[in-house]
């Protein structure tokens, strides 16, 4: 029987190389780019733009470009170019495909104009450039201050809300359990863990790889933070049914046997999730791919969580090897008989 | 649960209803009640696909810092915005107001961001324009024209050094956006004399002709020293019994005869304002009204957002979109059939219900679908199944303690059903918190993903838990005492 609380510690070790890692690398992120994860211009404000050019160009050409237009905080990132195959009727591939994200920019008909003018015409597919009324294949995003500033606040309004309805769900899974505030914790600490693991791998690949988080990563987020807490409600179910079942087996055994009970459960939802996902990281829109990774993520580590986190914090606690809270824990547990 | 086959029957009659509204070709609903060859009830049922998958352009503008608006005139700067997007050819394009002195325009398929940004940020031109030389019906409503004004702001545009393009070059945007550009009708040669703008007007309101009638006509004021009145005045008092044109973005909205009453109080130094009249429905005049009152009665508007969506993205995301929800949904089928044998049947049945379900209901209110709004359903599909897991794997236990099966499969339904709904119910209150968060313009994307993530965890109560149900109680009444021999084809 594999033995799930018992090896508590190499669980709790697991979570830490990636959790102090990303922590690392948040606290790097903050210094350099202002923000623990780098925010996209749904939140900054700014001009976001996708353009493929017939000719082939380097980065430098581009920036070069660029900076002779006058633009601040310039990020440049070269894309692959659509390929022919992936639309019907398209002639061939574009030279070279771009994304640039600048400061807002005001007049973006004349900053076009601009770039058609030193970089030569954008490129577009066949089937687009047989329509009038479509233009070259661009993809443009801007947003001013102000709006990122809205989002920013519905954003964090949003994650408040999150919290009270998760905090609230916590309260109605464990009123009627023994010893609720400690399960309820380990609920708690268990969702922060993913919250940590999501931010500190976005962190990482924003590092690494540019990537920014947007309102879909904020969505991303908050609904792995939901799912995780039902994960880990299930498990903890399973316990608290099992605690008057099995009456003089030890705590460990258990939480042991409620773990090996629901851990069908949880690998074949996990799984069925993950093909779903892993078909549309595959597959699907190359536009949300960072979107569905980090909810991928999210999703694993939540399950991950319930089992590998939730359940052996449960163990420490019940054991008192928990610094700072088992003195708390102790008096509440003394205190409890006293109030009923 | 005794009344499976009233269940059963529910069932059928909605997976065929959902099916039909599925059909890519459905023809729409429509309902001649009285048989008088109108529908009364007439919908249209199909896809609406989102502006990341179609292409296109949306924008968020705001009134100008300083200028005061309330809601008429925030009303007016809408419809005149619609109007000139109406005037660009575009279908299905939305204009809607939004707090704080907001319009968002969404324009699907529109990538021509320049045409489509010109359109909407100028505010419209009114002008009364020198139609002296012009016999009733010479000119058609609507036809372009080209006047004085016109072309001072267009030189007024120009950059240093450039040519002002020749009078012939001038156009309109056709109606049609296919068509090419309307060439502006000049008056021998030159443009249209530009007698007043519509800022030489203080107020304009629809009106019923005469004492009694069903005739509406137009009252308008005059701003007293405006730019223009004088001339207005000066104009209307030498042309009595000759037209005079009301011009809107160098379209002709129409061209009143000067009665000679009207005249002669503008020689006497009496006029104030006048009546337009042409035999208007109460609707024409309204508009027309509205038109002369702030067609050129400036909220300037800024762009404070905007996105655009080229087409090809587009194009390539649906494909893709499809082939991975196909993927996804079959290997989901396949496990579940491997994992849980017989139980498996009744949750593909059920998946596939859910399927053509939500796609239905997609189509019916319609969902606007987005790439992350599929990724909502798709990722409710992962939840759909994990109802059905947390039943199949109850019912297997209470096999493997010995209970009967039917016992088994009762026990497993009402003991999973909590947590499904709780689980259910959190998730979808959730998807509520992110459907808020995403009314915010830079949000937007989320709301899609919200609504179908919401949707689906709502019809999942439906097919994971009722009509599982159902379908295995089904098979195994089908089944007789096959499956009681021979419980692995249960899973366990």
């Amino acid at each position: 029987m594999f033995q799930f609380a018992q090896r508590r510690k190499l669980f709790y070790l697991i979570s830490a190389t990636i959790i102090i890692p990303g922590l690392i690398a948040m606290l790097y992120s903050t210094i350099q780019f202002g923000s623990p994860v780098r925010l996209s211009i749904d939140f900054t404000g700014g001009t976001l733009m996708e353009v493929s050019f017939v000719e082939n160009f380097s980065e430098q050409d581009v920036r070069d470009a660029l900076n002779a237009y006058g633009l601040e905080d310039i990020i440049v990132q070269r894309l692959n170019p659509i390929t022919t195959d992936t639309i019907e009727g398209a002639h061939d591939a574009a030279g070279s495909r771009w994304q640039i994200r600048t400061k807002e920019i005001d007049d973006i008909s004349h900053f076009r104009a601009y770039l058609r003018e030193n970089l030569g015409e954008f490129w577009s597919p066949q089937s687009v450039e047989d329509d009038p009324q479509r233009e070259a294949a661009l993809t443009t995003s801007s947003v001013s201050a102000t709006v990122g500033r809205e989002v920013t606040r519905a954003a964090l309004t949003a994650t408040l809300a999150v919290a009270v309805v998760i905090l609230g769900f916590i309260v109605f899974a464990f009123r009627r359990v023994p010893h609720a505030f400690r399960y309820g914790a380990c609920a708690i600490i268990a969702m922060f863990h993913d919250i940590l693991v999501t931010m500190g791998i976005m962190s990482m690949l924003g590092i690494f790889f540019g990537w920014e988080a947007d309102a879909l990563f904020l969505t991303a987020v908050l609904t792995v933070v939901g799912y995780s807490v039902q994960d880990t409600i299930v498990v903890f179910d399973r316990i608290r049914e099992n605690i008057p079942k099995y009456r003089g087996e030890s705590y460990e055994l258990i939480v042991n046997r409620s773990v090996l009970e629901t851990i069908h459960r949880s690998v074949a939802t996990q799984l069925n999730a993950v093909f779903v996902m892993i078909a549309i990281v595959l597959f699907g829109g190359e536009t949300i791919r960072q979107f569905i990774a980090i909810l991928l993520i999210g999703l694993v580590s939540g399950t991950y969580s319930s089992i590998f986190t939730a359940v052996p914090l449960l163990v420490s606690w019940e054991r008192g090897e928990l610094p700072f809270v088992n003195r708390e824990a102790k008096r509440i547990h003394h205190e409890a008989p006293a109030a009923r | 649960m005794r009344h499976y086959r009233f269940w059963l029957a529910t069932i059928l009659v909605t997976a065929v209803i959902a099916a039909w509204l599925s059909l890519p070709n459905n023809p729409g609903i429509r309902l001649d009640l009285d048989g008088d060859g109108v529908y009364e009830i007439n919908r249209e049922i199909r896809v609406v696909q989102g502006l990341d998958l179609q292409g296109g352009s949306r924008v968020l503008l705001q009134a100008a810092p300083g200028t005061s608006y309330d809601d008429t005139t925030m009303e007016q700067a809408r419809l005149n915005v619609e109007r000139r997007v109406n005037g660009l050819g575009v279908t299905e394009a939305v204009v809607q107001r939004q707090e704080g002195g907001r319009i968002i325009v969404e324009l699907p398929g529109v990538q021509e961001q320049d045409v489509a940004f010109d359109a909407i940020k100028s505010t419209g031109l009114l002008e009364f324009v020198d139609f002296s030389n012009v016999t009733p019906g010479q000119y058609a409503e609507g036809a372009c024209i080209l006047t004085t004004e016109q072309v001072a702001r267009a030189e007024a545009r120009l950059a240093e050094g450039e040519q002002p393009p020749a009078l012939t070059e001038y156009t309109c945007p056709a109606q049609d956006p296919t068509a090419e550009p309307e060439p502006a009708l000049l008056n021998n040669g030159q443009p249209f004399r530009t007698i007043m703008t519509g800022s030489g007007l203080a107020d304009a309101a629809a009106t019923i002709e005469g004492q009694i009638g069903t005739r509406w006509a137009v009252n308008f004021v005059l701003r007293g020293g405006g730019e223009g009145v004088d001339r207005f005045i000066e104009y209307v008092g030498s042309h009595a019994n000759q037209p005079m044109a009301i011009v809107l973005d160098g379209r002709l909205l129409s061209y009143p005869t000067i009665q000679p009453d009207l005249a002669a109080s503008a020689r006497a130094g009496t006029m104030d304002g006048g009546i337009i009249t042409g035999d208007f429905t109460r609707e024409e005049a309204q508009v027309l009204a509205a038109q002369l009152k702030y067609g050129a009665l400036p909220i300037p508007l800024d762009i404070i957002a905007f996105d655009t969506i080229g087409p090809s993205l587009g194009e390539i995301s649906v494909q893709r979109s499809i082939r991975a929800g196909i993927i996804g949904v079959t290997t989901v089928l396949l496990f579940m059939l491997i994992y849980y044998r017989v139980p498996g049947i009744a949750a593909d049945l059920a998946l596939l219900l859910f399927v053509v379900v939500n796609f239905a209901l997609f189509k019916f209110i319609p969902v606007t679908l987005s790439l992350p709004a599929i990724t909502g359903f798709l990722i409710s599909i992962g939840t759909a199944v994990d109802g059905n897991i947390l039943i199949f794997e109850r019912i297997k236990e209470e096999l493997r303690v010995g209970r009967g099966m039917e016992r088994a499969i009762e026990a497993g339904f009402s003991r999973a059903w909590i947590a499904i709904r709780d689980s259910n119910l959190s998730t979808i209150i959730i998807c509520f918190i992110l459907y808020f968060f995403g009314s915010a313009f830079g949000a937007s994307a989320v709301r899609g993903f919200a609504i179908t993530l919401g949707l689906g965890l709502a019809i999942n109560l439906f097919t994971a838990v009722l009509a599982t149900r159902v379908f295995l109680h089904t098979i195994v009444s089908l089944s007789g005492d096959v499956l009681r021999r021979r419980p692995k084809l249960l899973g366990v």
